[in-house]
């Protein structure tokens, strides 16, 4: 008795971790050992956040599913309670309203403003000159000096090419829209730099909505602005819609393609599958495992409750925030066996990369297909790809909402 | 093996289209689920229930028979 009284006022004083936590050196494809720890001992349990906040961090592939499908969980992200990733993001969240950070049902309103360019039949049509895209990078990159630096030649240029044609964005402008893209989402930034990011972001697309309020062509930006003269959103909205489109459309599945390919080049029998294949079907299921395995998304889905909510033995109590860690989820071996291994022949397309409930990415068919195009493309044609440095050496994203490489240093036998 | 979707629960994810595209489709306007196939065949039933498994707003309900 006085056994477990000790142990329990000695778990009671024991400091919660600290989230987010730090991969292990030498292991950047895995999940942070102390989340993988907390999955196994205590898979819902509280964390400290940087203001001293103590969210709750759900690590398990089933209360995951449950929770993000959970009407009884918010995304707003100006309710009290809510966990921000920093300072700036907790600023952020009252300026910049978009339809992630909403509830049903104003959010299925909006959405379903956005989701018709996103259908499956309308990217697949797109496939051809994704493809055509990606070849004249890859022509480019192979008629310059080797090394080159994989996420300038190919892994950012092509979905922000993609993503501009879509919205209706000049491309010309991308030297300004990534750099802001990246301060807007690092956590490392100052609260300055995030309002002045946004506010920067905000005030081009108001400008390129307005220009296609007077001059519409076919694309996304048009499209919103005609659900401004209609009255269904102001031009402001609209503008905050784009720049949520904006970022989502490059920065995500960029760092899929060079952290993917870091992942295959270090898994040479898994790559070798994908070079030596033209078979769509092996091609979308090596996809579906890098998802996966990659979770680039890494920082957490952030939620708050909005009654008490009994989960993995704990209850959540009305008020309280809630981030839903996806990197564990998918490597829970409950769902995934051997989590720790990158099959690209598995069946993972219950992964939870794009997140799980109706927030779930609206862009993953674009993103599906980007993938599909590269990942079939660029190992093919340039068969002896290899780094041109130690992965040790590689600067990973560790402070960005999306996880990833700032550069790849790759080169090929000429 | 009988098919259901829930029309204003669809979040226009596009899974079921993409996996099993004879069974579902998707509204020109708003990308949100139309169901081709109340009955699939029994060849199809595998790819309906994991459509069913993975779409993030829980729209596809599946009644064995």
């Amino acid at each position: 008795m006085t056994e477990t009284l000790a142990e329990t006022t000695a778990e009671a004083e024991e400091p919660l971790p600290e989230f987010p936590m730090p991969r292990a050196t030498g292991c950047p494809f895995a999940p942070p050992p102390t989340a993988q720890a907390l999955h196994t001992e205590r898979p819902v349990t509280r964390v400290r956040l940087w203001d001293g906040s103590a969210p709750w961090l759900v690590t398990r592939y089933a209360d995951q599913r449950a929770l993000l499908g959970d009407p009884r969980v918010s995304s707003e992200a100006t309710r009290p309670g809510f966990p921000h990733a920093s300072a700036g993001f907790r600023e952020n969240a009252g300026r910049r309203r978009s339809f992630i950070t909403m509830d049903d049902p104003e959010h299925a309103r909006i959405r379903r403003m956005v989701t018709a360019p996103f259908a499956i039949k309308r990217i697949e049509a797109m496939r051809p000159e994704i493809q055509r895209i990606t070849d004249e990078l890859i022509d480019t990159m192979l008629a310059g000096p080797a090394p080159a630096d994989l996420v300038r030649a190919l892994a950012l240029p092509l979905p922000s090419l993609v993503i501009c044609k879509l919205l209706g964005v000049p491309y010309e402008d991308h030297d300004f829209f990534q750099r802001n893209s990246s301060k807007l989402i690092n956590r490392h930034s100052s609260v300055e730099e995030v309002v002045g990011a946004n506010e920067a972001l905000t005030d081009y697309l108001d400008g390129l909505v307005a220009a296609k309020l007077a001059n519409p062509a076919d694309d996304m930006l048009s499209e919103l602005a005609s659900r401004v003269t209609a009255g269904e959103l102001t031009q402001r909205d609209a503008a905050n819609m784009g720049v949520l489109l904006l970022i989502a459309g490059h920065e995500t599945t960029a760092n899929m393609i060079a952290l993917g390919t870091v992942a295959l080049l270090e898994n040479p029998d898994q790559l070798a599958v994908l070079r030596e294949t033209e078979d769509p079907k092996v091609i979308a299921r090596a996809v579906e495992e890098l998802l996966r395995y990659l979770t680039i998304v890494h920082n957490g889905r952030r939620r708050v409750a909005l009654e008490d909510i009994e989960i993995g033995g704990e209850t959540i109590r009305a008020g309280e925030g809630i981030i839903v860690y996806t990197s564990t989820g998918n490597w829970d071996s409950e769902v995934f066996a051997e989590p720790e291994r990158l099959d690209i022949g598995r069946d993972a397309r219950r992964h939870m990369a794009f997140g799980f409930g109706i927030h779930q990415c609206l862009g993953q068919p674009l993103a599906r297909v980007e993938l599909q195009v590269v990942y079939g493309t660029l190992y093919r044609r340039i068969p002896t790809l290899r780094l041109a440095t130690g992965v040790d050496q590689l600067p990973f994203k560790d402070d960005g909402l999306v996880y990833g490489v700032y550069e790849l240093p790759v080169t090929w036998a000429s | 093996m009988r098919v259901e979707v829930d029309v204003p629960k669809c979040v226009a994810s596009g899974q079921c289209v993409m996996i099993a595209p004879d069974v579902f489709d998707q509204r020109e306007e708003d990308g949100i689920v139309i169901l081709l196939e109340e009955r699939p065949a029994p060849e199809l039933h595998a790819d309906v229930r994991e459509s069913a498994v993975v779409c993030p707003a829980a729209a596809i309900r599946v009644v064995e028979k």
